[in-house]
């Protein structure tokens, strides 16, 4: 029981991380239709941004992190919008579906060919002490993260829900044409949007890359796992994409104890296979009506 | 093109295709063919072609988005170096690929098109990273990362195609049988209905027009063109292992169909030619040649969505206006 607990508290913070990337891919979805093939990649690169900053510049721990944040938010936010999504919206879903795709492939390799191709060690703000709770030690790190996810997350929905320019992203997600007649600013929105997305895989990134090493090829794994979180939840919900987020980061770590380390890929991706087949709309979602 | 013109091109292709790797110098052409490798090469293009227009069925025709390309032709290869090794002739080995391929783009597809369009594109997704797990960690059937060596090349009504050229007209043939079957399909009633069922679905499906089931069908062929080139593929390369045939050449299928032009028949041989090839040409330049091609493929989709058979074809009919 109590070797339960651990794995499902650790499960937990893994599961916070994927949330925070599956719910920047969901946003994505629902203001600008861009289904993002590259989302893990946008998690991938954060952390090179700030290692970048501490090896090559010696900026120290803290402030290469905002600097991180900050970057990926420029590059990942604003030069996605305008590069890469702004010409293509027009075209249709395939000519972005294939972009992203290439864009995931140049992150990836131009991190292997301009940082290194090996795994790097990534320093954590909180120290891995472990700390024993009736039975249960857990470490501090991991709490860390958990707390931290769990209070961006929180802040994302009271801005979102909470403030004018928050409901006015969401009118956008839900119908931009009225929106724009409402007197929404739609542009200005949709690139909130890609804002809020670019900082959230920045948090990910800096929570990710202590635990599994920043690697090149990381984003392989985490965007697969943001895809499946964002659709196990409902696709078009973002509390959808947090549930689906936790439940895989809880599923995952107990699948890796009980179940095999071979196969541990494997669980989410049934996961999804059995949401498509027996409730398609997600756990969460809400049924969409066809768009005539 | 009429259908007459159309097929005499096509044969005139297929005859120079053919003689692409003969040495003809002695029948005084000063020609000396292609070496062993180049022969290989390009047998692996027309390999890359046949489950490339696999890909083109599913994307350019019936407007759907597959990930799982490389996995199809995974099974395909796993299968037949597998049934071969048991002793049973390629043939049956080639048609159980392209079978069971067929089978399991049903029961993907199925499921996956009830629900909103690009379901089929996360659900391929799935499936392309399952199967490469199941190639890795099934040793005892695939050989794990070890892989499956000395797959023998089959022979052909008792013409042994060992030969390097020989097996390369081998592959020729059945892939000029495989674009013949499929220019065919394109033509029909049937490929109209996809045709028709890209460009507006909604009056498709008021013309009478089941599109879920012409949509599941394209799905499926194209997984099983997948599944014969990978029956193809094993026999050439003679050895396979999981890394060919995990999520990112299925990523490159999709790529090099776009790269081609989707939807345009030749799209497939152009975009597989540039893939195949690319490397090749830029072999100098080792790990930069992905980072080029990301970037290409960027910029294509960003002034050319068309590709480059699009991109001709716009060349050419502006260069006749003038």
């Amino acid at each position: 029981m109590t070797d339960f607990l651990q794995l499902l508290i650790s499960g937990l913070a893994t599961g916070a991380i994927y949330a925070l990337a599956a719910i920047g891919f969901t946003l994505l979805w629902q203001t600008s239709q861009t289904i993002n093939f590259a989302q893990g990649e946008f998690v991938m690169v954060p952390a090179f941004l700030a290692l970048i900053a501490m090896r090559w510049f010696g900026v120290p721990f803290v402030p290469s992190l905002l600097l991180a944040i900050l970057g990926s938010m420029l590059l990942l936010g604003v030069a996605f919008r305008y590069v890469i999504v702004g010409p293509l919206i027009r075209r249709g879903v395939l000519p972005l579906v294939i972009s992203t795709i290439a864009l995931s492939i140049l992150l990836k390799e131009s991190v292997k060919d301009f940082y290194s191709a090996e795994a790097q060690t990534f320093p954590t703000l909180l120290p891995d002490t472990l700390i024993t709770v009736a039975g249960v030690s857990v470490s501090l790190a991991q709490l860390g993260v958990l707390a931290v996810a769990l209070v961006t997350i929180v802040l994302l929905q009271w801005f979102l829900a909470g403030t004018r320019t928050g409901r006015q992203m969401q009118a956008t997600a839900q119908n931009p044409t009225v929106a724009r007649i409402l007197g929404v600013p739609v542009e200005r929105m949709i690139l909130y949007t890609f804002l809020i997305n670019a900082a959230l895989a920045a948090m990910a990134s800096l929570l990710v890359s202590p635990i599994y090493l920043a690697k090149f090829s990381n984003g392989e794994t985490l965007g697969l796992i943001a895809f499946v979180a964002a659709i196990v939840g409902g696709f078009n919900q973002v509390r959808g994409a947090i549930a689906g987020g936790l439940l895989i980061g809880v599923l995952d770590n107990l699948a890796a104890a009980y179940v095999s380390t071979a196969y541990r890929q494997a669980i989410p991706l049934i996961l999804l296979v059995l949401v498509i087949l027996f409730r398609p709309q997600g756990l969460l979602g809400r049924k969409e009506e066809r768009a005539v | 093109m009429s259908t007459r013109t159309s097929l005499l091109v096509g044969l005139a292709l297929l005859v120079l295709l053919a003689l692409v790797p003969v040495d003809l110098s002695d029948i005084g052409v000063p020609y000396p063919g292609l070496r062993r490798y180049g022969t290989y090469i390009l047998t692996l293009w027309l390999v890359t072609a046949i489950a490339a227009m696999g890909v083109n069925l599913i994307v350019g025709y019936a407007g759907q988005e597959t990930l799982a390309q490389a996995a199809f032709v995974g099974i395909g290869a796993y299968l037949t170096a597998i049934v071969t090794k048991a002793g049973m002739p390629f043939g049956v080995a080639f048609a159980a690929s392209g079978l069971l391929t067929f089978a399991i783009g049903i029961a993907l597809g199925f499921p996956a098109l009830r629900v909103q369009k690009h379901y089929l594109a996360f659900v391929t997704l799935a499936f392309s990273v399952l199967c490469w797990l199941v190639f890795r960690n099934e040793e005892w059937i695939t050989g794990g990362v070890m892989g499956i060596r000395d797959i023998e090349r089959p022979s052909f009504l008792g013409w042994p195609l060992r030969n390097h050229v020989r097996f390369y007209w081998f592959v020729l043939g059945i892939a000029s049988i495989m674009t013949f079957v499929l220019w065919w399909i394109v033509r029909s009633p049937w490929g109209r209905a996809f045709t028709a069922l890209r460009e507006n679905p909604l009056r498709a499906e008021s013309l009478g027009i089941d599109v879920r089931l012409y949509t599941l069908l394209a799905f499926a062929l194209g997984c099983a063109y997948g599944g014969m080139a990978g029956s193809l593929y094993a026999p050439l390369v003679e050895f396979i292992d999981p890394s060919p045939f995990a999520l990112g050449p299925s990523l490159l299928f999709m790529l090099m169909v776009v790269i081609g032009g989707s939807g345009t028949f030749l799209g497939p041989f152009v975009g597989a030619g540039i893939a195949v090839l690319l490397p090749e040409w830029l072999r100098a330049w080792e790990t930069w040649y992905l980072l080029i091609y990301a970037v290409l493929v960027m910029v294509m989709m960003a002034f050319f969505p068309g590709g480059m058979v699009g991109l001709a074809t716009r060349l050419l009919t502006r260069k006749a206006r003038l």
